[in-house]
């Protein structure tokens, strides 16, 4: 934590010109890279990400375009199947592989927006229970504890239940399900800060309280915040898919995952591929970007590290 | 311990009014007002609907509706569902026993088997049983577990056979329902078969519902033997050469588990999220079925009254693990 103390607030130490650092991004990255778990689950992520941004190129049909000679088709290897249709189709005659290549569009777009909307409001709330304490702080986390009562996904479900049932609104529902857990980690790291000489250094040399807040303190604050994010990504892709397969979420026939499990329950003794496929791509999904939040906890805080 | 006591009652006051208070704005936040929800597509003559509003209350100022609420709550009135006109309360009570029953299995599985995987995991460390139980683990902590209903319902029910799909017990079952935890009253029954039927139809939502704790039981073992293994008196025990399982198990284990029980208490917030949809899956009929297809019938205070009840019951739970939490370690008492 040598870096981000703001100007002329103590001497600036001799630099060697071979006594620097290493990059931030570079020692990151060196720590990063030990955990072959992480770079892996790196890996799928980007390939994800890719099936996502050109999924209208890859994908061989439209992820709603029916072919009425092919209903509930096998994969290609079964008996029944055909290299049309790689994945088979599921009951109205749609291209399997087509919707899960779209429905990557969807989880990503998920997992983003819910991590943007949860991450912003809830480090700004606990910056401000942090600097601000006294009552504003009690205030704000007694809040932050009446949402945590509430089981996540029942709070989702009602809130959808008020909201009407549909992707924007379930993604609000929980990002706003998310958002204490960044409330409390911000708070705490602001409070781990606040004591040391680097912010009292600042103060003294007349940093606003703007400046101390978002210049002086949070860059240090940062680290949990970003393992944060990555866990609550793959918790809005988990939410978001069972809010879709309960039919509170995104609405067919969007290619959702969650929404292609709901739509496929009934053929679950019949035809397995429609039922594993799209949860076989949550889980995945799911699983990369947990490998890769576990890395990034280990490469931005050694401290945090699990034995 | 008195002082820790009072003050954590003291934070458990002002949750119970803010989500008593997040309950009731439930139905006052939905479009249109309780009447008319009540009424559905149907609707009424504004006389009636008038004398509707006046009969619930629903006529007077939000603050006097919210403080018969909160009387309302501590003398177990929930009011009456929109749907069935019985009491929210009872039917609440009625389901919630499967809940439980289900609950427990899927904790007991999830901790015989996430307890032993944790301490072999840590024993072994860095070799290949610790990264077999640890790679499995996070699949598990991945899990969509709607999916793994699914998927489990297609290999043991669809290929091979041996658990039902769905229910609590066999419809050739009848017998009264005392307890209304199935396992105990198919035993009283002393009816031939059905103790195996409850246990059959328990199977397949219990690991559903228990795969995401056992991970999280798995993890958590695991990290806190391997704190306690470096320590001295680990170190002692093998010194005097006790015999591996013993220090493992007993002198080890028995100091990790004070970090495993918060843990457990604080699965039970995971449970009853796993619970909607796992009951849902398996038509199983406890209080997380009940409240999704409140939802979809638009029963608003059946839902409303489930959203109380179940956080408070998470609320509780963790009060009690926060009591024992101090009783077990003195260090927390005077934070």
């Amino acid at each position: 934590m040598s870096t981000r103390v703001s100007k002329g607030a103590e001497p600036a130490p001799t630099n060697a010109e071979g006594m620097q650092r290493p990059g931030r991004l570079r020692e990151f990255w060196q720590y990063f890279r030990e955990n072959r778990g992480a770079v892996a689950g790196l890996v799928v992520f980007v390939f994800f990400i890719l099936l996502a941004v050109f999924a209208d190129v890859v994908a061989p049909y439209s992820p709603i375009a029916q072919d009425r000679g092919a209903f509930l088709q096998p994969p290609f290897w079964q008996e029944g199947g055909s290299t049309d249709y790689l994945l088979g189709t599921d009951a109205l005659g749609r291209d399997m592989l087509s919707r899960l290549i779209h429905g990557a569009r969807y989880s990503f777009f998920i997992g983003v927006i819910v991590v943007v909307i949860a991450a912003t409001s809830g480090v700004l709330l606990g910056l401000v229970a942090g600097f601000a304490g006294g009552r504003t702080d009690t205030l704000i986390m007694r809040l932050m504890d009446i949402l945590l009562a509430f089981p996540s996904l029942l709070l989702a479900l009602v809130m959808v239940a008020i909201l009407g049932p549909s992707l924007v609104n379930a993604m609000i529902a929980i990002a706003i399900v998310l958002q204490p857990h960044y409330v409390r980690l911000t708070r705490a790291s602001v409070l781990g800060e606040l004591p040391k000489d680097y912010v009292t250094s600042a103060r003294v040399a007349g940093a606003g309280r703007l400046r101390l807040m978002f210049v002086t303190v949070l860059p240090n604050c940062l680290a949990p915040i970003i393992v944060q994010a990555a866990l609550s990504f793959s918790t809005a892709i988990l939410d978001a898919a069972a809010l879709g397969f309960l039919g509170l979420g995104a609405q067919p026939p969007t290619p959702e995952w969650g929404t292609m499990l709901a739509d496929s329950r009934e053929f679950v003794l019949r035809a397995w591929w429609v039922v594993t496929l799209p949860g076989l791509a949550i889980l995945i999904n799911v699983v990369a970007i947990n490998l890769m939040g576990d890395g990034l906890r280990d490469a931005l805080d050694p401290k945090l590290k699990r034995s | 311990m008195f002082g820790y006591l009072l003050r954590r009652l003291g934070t458990f006051v002002p949750t119970f009014i803010g989500v008593s208070l997040v309950s009731f704005l439930f139905i006052r936040l939905l479009p249109g007002d309780p009447i008319m929800l009540m009424a559905g597509e149907r609707g009424m003559s504004d006389e009636r609907h008038a004398l509707l509003m006046a009969q619930f209350g629903y006529d007077q100022p939000l603050y006097l509706q919210y403080w018969d609420y909160v009387v309302g709550i501590l003398q177990g009135d929930l009011g009456v569902s929109f749907k069935t006109k019985r009491p929210v309360w009872d039917e609440f009570f009625a389901l919630f026993p499967a809940t439980l029953e289900l609950s427990i299995c899927a904790i007991v599985f999830a901790l015989a088997l996430g307890l032993p995987a944790g301490v072999i995991a840590a024993v072994n460390r860095g070799k290949w049983p610790d990264q077999l139980l640890m790679s499995t683990a996070l699949v598990g902590y991945s899990m969509p577990i709607f999916w793994w209903a699914l998927l489990l319902i297609i290999w043991f029910s669809g290929m091979l056979g041996w658990t039902p799909v769905s229910g609590r017990m066999s419809l050739q079952y009848f017998f009264p329902n005392g307890t209304g935890f199935m396992l105990i009253d198919s035993l009283a029954s002393g009816q031939k078969g059905a103790f195996t039927s409850a246990v059959q139809h328990l199977i397949l939502p219990t690991i559903v519902l228990g795969t995401i704790p056992l991970a999280v039981i798995a993890r958590q073992t695991r990290s806190a033997m391997l704190e306690v293994l470096g320590e001295d008196y680990v170190r002692t025990a093998r010194a005097k050469g006790l015999s591996p399982l013993r220090i493992n198990g007993l002198h080890a284990l028995r100091n990790a588990m004070i970090p495993v029980i918060t843990v457990i208490g604080l699965q039970v917030g995971t449970l009853m999220a796993g619970a909607i949809l796992t009951e849902t899956i398996f038509s199983w009929p406890g209080i997380g079925k009940w409240i999704v297809d409140a939802i979809g019938s638009r029963d608003y205070t059946a839902v409303q009254g489930g959203l109380l009840m179940i956080a408070l019951i998470v609320m509780v739970v963790n009060l009690l693990v926060d009591i024992t939490y101090g009783f077990i370690n003195p260090k927390i008492r005077t934070r």
